[in-house]
């Protein structure tokens, strides 16, 4: 049983396809977009673009630290680089490039990282991005998206490549269901109500969203309506769409496939924190690695379940009473 | 320090733990069988010819001498050669990758007594493996640091960062192997990133280099009998190798030879288990 199953959304490609194909894509029209890969596109899915456009692809080996510096010099002379490797390899092996070839110039480099989240499964911790989001967050002037299903994600590939400045891009590996019609009005920094609710509001991003609006159905049938907000775009956040969640429905869970520090889950308690502090609770990786096995098994060990936010989202309501 | 085996005892050994290299991917339905197969007569040969004192009892014992498989995702060949040492059962080895295994997709040295990184993310084993290397000198032990990395893994900056240091405090206490198969994930070595005359660029960095068939286990035996012998220098052992060597006929048959990060089918194992079982 896939997340979103339960409330009858069907399943998708996985947020990867969904990116190489829109890459490909924008790659006949936009002559400034390159890709610089780390010995992965057969992973990350910007093989596709390299292949059709064998002049604009660069593979450097296994070397993320140049790899992402070489982006920002493509950067600093107009070009526009997707740099794409494992999230962990690219975010957590780059960082200072990152910050010193990318964040800090502020150069127009779109970072995009895959194998996110405990969902990768067998491969294991090593391979799970899973501090990514916490990392990319921390740099100034770098957009954060974190899409929940393909339509969202080939839009986000689009904005991201519009948008002028660094960005960050999370695409996880495994098919998710699809929340959204395909087309669907995407704007960065601007949430997507999937549910609406007036008891409680579930945050989520990434395949937490499905989560979320399985959530949303189990608690339906007690007659608790919870609102489901698609929070894709974690930096800029979404305030005003949080601050109305915050005081429309006095309870807010947040849901990500992310370690428990430093991703969604900070950053929406900040922002309700200062514009309307109400209950809070939180589903996520927790404070630990996790460990082979097969996604699910891991989903449900690591609580990352539509239970698991149905739960959360039973003691923000209770806590509201007292 | 367990038996050294002679020379046709070493094959045969190697000829096992490719079998359960083979059985333990295909039950995972995952994995990296190839980059393991590459890997194992180096593998045997320093488990099993008398080079590496270790105990299965105490593996953490200070003076055991240590192996670090920097190309990490190449773990089934150590999780097999460590169960045919007697550290778990070849039944442990077999639930590789299921969730509660502490045999993981790659190793992980808080779960398993033995392992002495946690690798996964290329680059950093030898780095590691400097770090033994000196504490040994500090504690004044006379252990040995043997390493082994990817041919693709040395395009990391950090190997060649490691390279130097290793060199800069002489030690001789280290060997580092490469596994030079020729390929990485995405394609031949020579397409993606060429490394050339990958013996000499280590050699310019101040190591004893030799360069060798790493298939053959004579010439393993012999390489690793002459590292130890270097006094006031690090050694490299450049290993020629063939990533899938010992089961080519059967991935030739899918027109794939680098066959990276897969396992193969169950009809395939069979035919490969087949293949090794007439080599024995
Ligand atoms: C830092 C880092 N980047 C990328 C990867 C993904 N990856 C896993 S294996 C591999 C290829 C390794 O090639 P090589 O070192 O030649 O080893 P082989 O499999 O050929 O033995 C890659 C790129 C990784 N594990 N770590
Ligand atoms: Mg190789």
């Amino acid at each position: 049983m896939y997340l979103g199953e339960l409330s009858g959304l069907k399943l998708g490609p996985a947020p990867r396809d969904a990116f190489g194909d829109a890459f490909k894509e924008l790659g006949k029209t936009n002559p400034l977009l390159v890709t610089v890969d780390g010995d992965v596109g057969n992973s990350t899915r910007t093989e596709p673009f390299a292949l059709a456009y064998p002049d604009r692809g660069f593979n450097v080996g296994i070397a993320e630290s140049n790899m992402v510096s070489i982006a920002g010099g493509l950067a600093a002379c107009g070009k526009i680089p997707i740099v794409a490797s494992f999230a962990c390899f690219l975010m957590d092996n780059a960082f200072d490039q990152i910050r010193m070839s990318v964040a800090f110039p502020q150069m127009n480099v779109k970072m995009v990282g895959s194998h996110t989240g405990i969902s990768i499964g067998e491969d294991g911790p090593s391979q799970m991005g899973i501090e990514d989001v916490a990392l990319a967050c921390s740099l100034p002037g770098v957009v954060v998206i974190v899409p929940s299903d393909a339509a969202t994600t080939r839009a986000a590939t689009a904005a991201m490549i519009e948008h002028v400045g660094p960005t960050y891009l999370r695409v996880g590996r495994g098919k998710l269901a699809e929340i959204h019609a395909p087309g669907v009005k995407f704007q960065i920094g601007k949430a997507i109500q999937v549910r609406d609710g007036s008891d409680v509001t579930i945050v989520a991003n990434g395949l937490m969203v499905a989560a979320a609006v399985d959530a949303a159905t189990l608690l339906a049938k007690d007659g608790v309506k919870a609102r489901v907000l698609d929070m894709h775009t974690i930096k800029p956040i979404d305030a005003e769409a949080l601050a109305a969640a915050a005081k429309e429905t006095g309870a807010i869970v947040v849901a990500e496939e992310h370690l428990h520090h430093g991703g969604l889950g900070s950053v929406v308690a900040q922002v309700t924190a200062a514009a309307h502090p109400v209950p809070m609770e939180f589903v996520n990786v927790g404070d630990t690695y996790a460990e082979s096995g097969d996604p699910d098994g891991l989903l449900k060990k690591y609580d990352l379940t539509a239970e698991h936010v149905v739960r959360a989202a039973r003691r923000a309501i209770q806590r509201k009473a007292s | 320090m367990p038996k050294a085996l002679n020379l046709e005892e070493l094959k045969s050994k190697a000829n096992d733990i490719r079998k359960l290299i083979v059985r333990c991917t295909t039950a995972a339905g995952s994995g990296h069988p190839s980059s393991s197969l590459s890997a194992t007569d180096v593998v045997t040969a320093l488990y099993f010819g008398g080079f590496m004192k270790y105990n299965p009892q105490q593996p953490r014992d200070p003076d055991r001498d240590r192996f670090i498989l920097s190309k990490g995702h190449a773990c089934p060949v150590l999780y097999s050669a460590m169960a045919e040492a007697g550290y778990f059962s070849v039944d442990d080895i077999m639930t590789l990758r299921k969730l509660g295994s502490p045999w993981e997709g790659h190793p992980n040295m808080r779960r398993l007594p033995g392992i002495e990184a946690s690798t996964g993310s290329l680059g950093q084993g030898l780095s590691i493996g400097i770090g033994h290397a000196l504490a040994g000198r500090l504690d004044k032990k006379s252990y040995h640091v043997y390493v082994m990395l990817g041919d693709g893994e040395t395009g990391e900056g950090q190997v060649w960062e490691a390279f130097a240091a290793a060199e800069k405090y002489r030690l001789n206490n280290l060997t580092a192997i490469v596994d030079r198969n020729g390929y990485q994930q995405t394609g031949a070595t020579k397409d993606v990133l060429d490394m050339g005359d990958l013996a000499g660029k280590i050699a310019s960095f101040g190591w004893n280099v030799q360069t060798i068939n790493g298939n053959k286990m004579d010439e393993v035996v012999h390489a690793l009998e002459k590292a130890r012998a270097v006094k006031d220098q690090p050694t490299a052992i450049v290993a020629n190798t063939k990533k899938g060597f010992g089961i080519l006929p059967v991935l030739e048959t899918t027109g794939d030879l680098n066959y990276h990060g897969k396992p193969l089918s169950k009809e395939l194992a069979e035919k490969a288990l087949a293949l090794l079982s007439q080599t024995n």
